[in-house]
């Protein structure tokens, strides 16, 4: 129950500039994922924000309370600012039994004993992991570990909770159990969350809202569906989205508030309304316009706006199907839910619903117009 | 907004950055563990060196300045006076010969030894390993002792083994420089070996192998692949035993003085003990300078500092490289090694403290229980002394030895601790490496120089008295051995404090714990099991130890081995050696002791 607010963050370790005058608010309740490749500064914000490192520059208010002002080389104590975090080797202390671990803080705090053993239990009943009470960390598995490291950041009641790639050691199926578990555990606790990874899939499932980051700069703050049917420039586009977006190139003119842009796979009309507020090039200009392999269907040749294509290649694989395609010198992927079979260059005819287009500026590589979500 | 911007000058950021640094308690413990370094290392350094220009009170007589002023007196004594020839150009010229000597024997000795025992199919290679590290267990000065015990001639008054059984054994055998060398490379062979026996066990055989598929002979796998991949381990072996065998004393006291062989170590003590002072600090520093140099020439060689490490690691599956025909002469060559380098002396050495007159043979008439045992009125031949478990003297030494290891290795060890939380957690930060750097200046001075250094600071009061003279005391014994022990103690602080990850301490720092709640609560109970077998290698590297203390020795403070040392040269050799022998068996123990608690024997310098 904690709103974030980071203003004007830099970082440098000796010469290198990790993030960049960083702007970030973090909405009370708000479960906001940092994303982006590895190296770009994720760690690094979370490490800030919980206090065991010190910007250069800026400005950090948590409701309202300043906790950073590198201005004034102030920086609250971390133990000060009502927040916990779950470490990516999740820190457990070994030579503690998992109850200890979780008492810790609690002892620390002064809390009376009862009272200590009762929110001991009330976290270890919430990650489901009572029976282990006794045992040490080393004696648990990865997952257990893992539960264990959120039940003692939990204990404390935090208003934020921090969790770095909480979920990147452990196993495919135990990750999509814990995704469903912490996306609860939001709900139940109601705490603000902030969650660092590079894996997509994990911030798309499950964030009310995700930072985009892009070498220690922010490329885009948005709800998930934003940021996946919307990403605000080509490089964005492309991280986003497991199969890759398609990217077709093309020629555009703004004209009489329509945006006419002609592709391999046909001329297509854009509404005013559909723009966004980036500045508009006069003339012919550039363009590549992306669509999401789930976004093509297959048509009858009657359809209005069916578009002929060549199969290129075709990959089933169970529960959806990859099929390539070629349209005069471009190819693209489209994406089918089950098993379908296509000849090699065979002939078929694709649907594209022009309102989930994204065209992209070419030379600023930011988007110009947005898909209906 | 690019690159690092200085800010306006700003009274909050001030008072903020001043709490900020002094409410810290890791701050302050940084800034007053670089103070203490600073106190124990750097200045007396610098005060040796100031000393070496500053007139004492003793040459006023030959120089007409008053005390304390400013002076050459003493570089041109020894480098350029009528006595130089003999006071410091032959010391150093013999340093330098038996240094060079030394590396020419053990490390050949230790690599080939170390090959067979890693690499070939030789037969016993467990029992064979466990043997040859035996040696180097034995402290160098204890090794002079045997040495004299099957060597020595009339010259000693008693005879050893050898001219005992009627053999004519010549000066330049039983005592000098062949026998310094040969004593130190029986110790120092060590070094090649556990350098080199661990960078081989590092090297995957599979580079072997896959040269053997293509075609090269045995010899050409080992000239062209195996040494190179060890050629790191190999030079740094040549220089810790070259750095080491120059500034060491013991031995070359032990076989050199008595016929006026001189190194640079045992001259220098001579200067200290007598006067000019000045000529034995200027001495030391020469010492010191060229230990430096040696070893600062080694980083620039390799790189980083192995010289001063083992390199360890875990290598691949690893196949015997068969021997074939040499199998038997390398066994003989083994065996022969062995009961040279330890069977015999160590026999020798133990038969004699049951003899009436050495070299007379192992008759029943001339055994007797008195050196160990006797009493005066007992007293047989020449000793007036009772047998070591009743001298009082030797009574004494042994506690002074116990009170200084066991306190000195729990200073030390924890202390090591401390230096090494320090450099993990400041580690490329300016403090981290101050830290290190400062702590490694001590591996870089010879014992003998190193206390050489803490005697002309400590000798005299300080501060107006604050600090008195220690002349003489336990405490600066304690200090000296103390601060030399640092590079060592605070490696292994330093690889223990290393697998101590920071996250399990911020995950405290999160919950609420200060710095003291971190230390008692996270770090000391995780540290424990290292730091035990921190102290136990560090117990037994001091237990060993003769050439720190040597110079600092007076009638209340001797230890074992200084008076075996004395006794020896007074040719109280049955006395020197009963003492050997029970100093072998105590560290012996301290060994069995240390490896049950798991302590890492092969990293005991
Ligand atoms: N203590 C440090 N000293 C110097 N550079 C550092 C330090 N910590 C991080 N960096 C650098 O800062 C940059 C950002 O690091 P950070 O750990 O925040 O990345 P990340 O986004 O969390 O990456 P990953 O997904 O791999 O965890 C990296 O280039 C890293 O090399
Ligand atoms: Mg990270």
């Amino acid at each position: 129950m904690s709103k974030v607010e980071l203003k004007h963050i830099d970082k440098f370790y000796g010469e290198a500039h990790v993030l960049k005058d960083l702007n970030l608010t973090i909405e009370d309740g708000d479960f906001m994922t940092l994303l982006g490749p590895s190296g770009c500064g994720k760690t690094t914000t979370l490490r800030i924000i919980s206090g065991l490192e010190r910007p250069q520059n800026g400005v950090m208010l948590i409701d309202g309370v300043e906790m950073i002002n590198a201005e004034n080389a102030y920086y609250a104590d971390p133990a000060k600012r009502g927040l916990n975090l779950v470490f990516q080797s999740y820190a457990l202390w070994p030579h503690m039994t998992v109850h200890d671990n979780i008492a810790f803080g609690l002892k620390i705090q002064k809390l009376p004993k009862d009272e200590v053993d009762r929110r001991v239990r009330e976290s270890l009943k919430m990650m489901r992991i009572e029976q282990y009470d006794g045992r040490y960390p080393n004696e648990l598995s990865g997952g257990q570990q893992q539960r264990v490291a959120i039940a003692r950041a939990v204990a404390s009641n935090p208003k934020l909770l921090l969790l770095d790639e909480p979920l990147s050691n452990l196993d495919a199926r135990l990750r999509i159990d814990m995704r469903s578990e912490l996306q609860r555990l939001h709900r139940q606790l109601g705490t603000t969350i902030i969650y660092v990874t590079h894996d997509q899939t994990e911030a798309l499932t499950m964030s009310t809202k995700i930072a985009l980051y892009r070498a220690g700069e922010l490329a885009q703050v948005a709800t998930p569906m934003e940021l996946y049917m919307n990403p605000c420039n080509l490089e964005a586009a492309d991280f986003i989205g497991n199969p890759r977006i398609n990217f077709l190139e093309g020629k555009a003119v703004y004209e009489n508030g329509k945006l006419h842009v002609k592709t391999n796979i046909g001329e297509h009309d854009f509404d005013k309304s559909l723009m966004t507020d980036q500045e508009i090039p006069n003339g012919e200009f550039d363009v590549v316009v992306a669509v999401r392999p789930e976004q093509i269907t297959f048509a009858d040749a009657t359809k209005p706006g069916a578009f002929p294509v060549k199969i290129y290649a075709n990959q089933p694989a169970g529960s959806e199907t990859l099929i390539s395609l070629q349209a005069g010198e471009s190819t693209f992927i489209a994406k089918a839910i089950g098993l379908v079979h296509y000849e090699i260059d065979q002939d078929v005819y694709i649907y594209i619903d022009p309102d989930k287009m994204n065209v992209y500026d070419a030379k600023s590589t930011n988007l110009i117009k947005r898909a209906v979500i | 907004m690019k690159g690092k911007v200085r800010k306006p000058f700003n009274k909050v950021r001030l008072k903020n950055q001043f709490l900020n640094l002094v409410t810290n308690p890791f701050n302050m413990i940084v800034f007053i563990t670089l103070i203490v370094l600073f106190c124990l290392i750097v200045i007396p350094l610098f005060q040796m060196i100031a000393s070496t220009f500053t007139l004492a009170k003793s040459e006023t007589r030959r120089v007409a300045q008053p005390v304390g002023s400013f002076t050459l007196y003493y570089w041109k004594y020894m480098l350029t006076g009528t006595l130089s020839a003999a006071t410091f150009w032959i010391p150093l010229k013999n340093s330098v010969m038996i240094g060079l000597f030394t590396v020419l024997v053990s490390l050949p000795l230790g690599s080939v030894l170390a090959w067979l025992v890693v690499r070939s199919d030789i037969p016993g290679k467990k029992l064979i390993g466990t043997l040859i590290v035996i040696p180097y267990m034995i402290p160098s000065w204890c090794k002079a002792i045997s040495w004299l015990s099957v060597f020595r001639n009339a010259r000693s008054g008693s005879l050893g083994l050898l001219a005992g059984m009627g053999i004519p054994i010549p000066d330049w055998l039983a005592y000098g420089p062949i026998a310094i060398v040969l004593c130190m490379s029986m110790h120092y062979y060590a070094f090649a070996y556990i350098n080199v026996s661990s960078a081989l066990r590092s090297i995957n055989s599979e580079l072997e192998e896959m040269g053997e598929i293509c075609g090269a002979t045995k010899p050409q796998i080992l000239a062209r692949i195996t040494l190179p991949l060890v050629l790191p381990s190999i030079l740094s072996s040549i220089i810790m035993t070259l750095s080491k065998s120059i500034g060491a004393y013991g031995v070359a006291a032990n076989l050199g003085t008595r016929i006026g062989f001189y190194t640079l170590a045992t001259k220098m003590k001579v200067f200290i003990n007598d006067a000019p002072q000045g000529v034995g600090y200027a001495m030391s520093l020469v010492l010191i300078g060229i230990a430096a140099l040696i070893i600062y020439s080694n980083q620039k060689l390799i790189g980083v500092r192995k010289s001063y490490a083992t390199i360890g690691g875990k290598g691949g599956r690893s196949n015997d490289m068969k021997l074939g025909k040499a199998k038997v002469p390398l066994m003989i060559f083994i065996v022969v090694f062995l009961f040279v380098a330890m069977v015999m002396p160590m026999f020798v050495l133990i038969m004699e403290t049951f003899q009436v007159t050495t070299g007379n043979g192992y008759g029943l008439n001339n055994l007797t229980l008195y050196n160990w045992i006797g009493t005066v009125d007992q007293a047989q031949t020449y000793t007036s002394y009772p047998g070591i478990f009743r001298n009082e003297k030797f009574l004494a030494a042994f506690w002074n030895t116990i009170k200084l290891t066991a306190i000195g290795s729990i200073i030390t060890a924890i202390c090591g601790q401390f230096l090494g939380y320090i450099s993990t957690r400041g580690r490329g930060k300016w403090y981290g490496q101050l830290t290190e750097q400062l702590v490694f200046i001590p591996f870089l001075m010879p014992g003998v120089a190193f206390s050489a250094m803490y005697f002309a600071m400590f000798s005299v009061p300080h501060l107006g008295g604050l600090i008195p003279s220690l002349y003489g005391t336990f405490g600066m014994i304690l200090i000296t051995t103390v601060v030399k022990h640092f590079p060592f103690a605070s490696r292994s602080g330093t690889s223990n404090m290393m697998q101590i990850s920071t996250e399990l301490e911020e995950a405290a720092t999160l919950n609420g714990a200060g710095f003291w709640r971190r230390m008692q609560k996270i770090v000391l109970p995780l540290a424990k099991n290292g730091f035990i077998s921190g102290f136990m290698l560090t117990f037994i590297s001091v237990a060993k130890e003769l050439d720190l203390i040597i110079i600092m020795m007076t009638p209340k403070t001797e230890t074992l081995s200084y008076l075996a040392f004395t006794y020896s040269q007074d040719g109280l050799n049955q006395m020197a050696d009963a003492i050997s022998v029970f100093t072998l068996l105590f560290i012996v123990v301290c060994y069995v002791v240390a490896g049950r608690f798991g302590a890492d024997l092969g990293k005991s310098w």
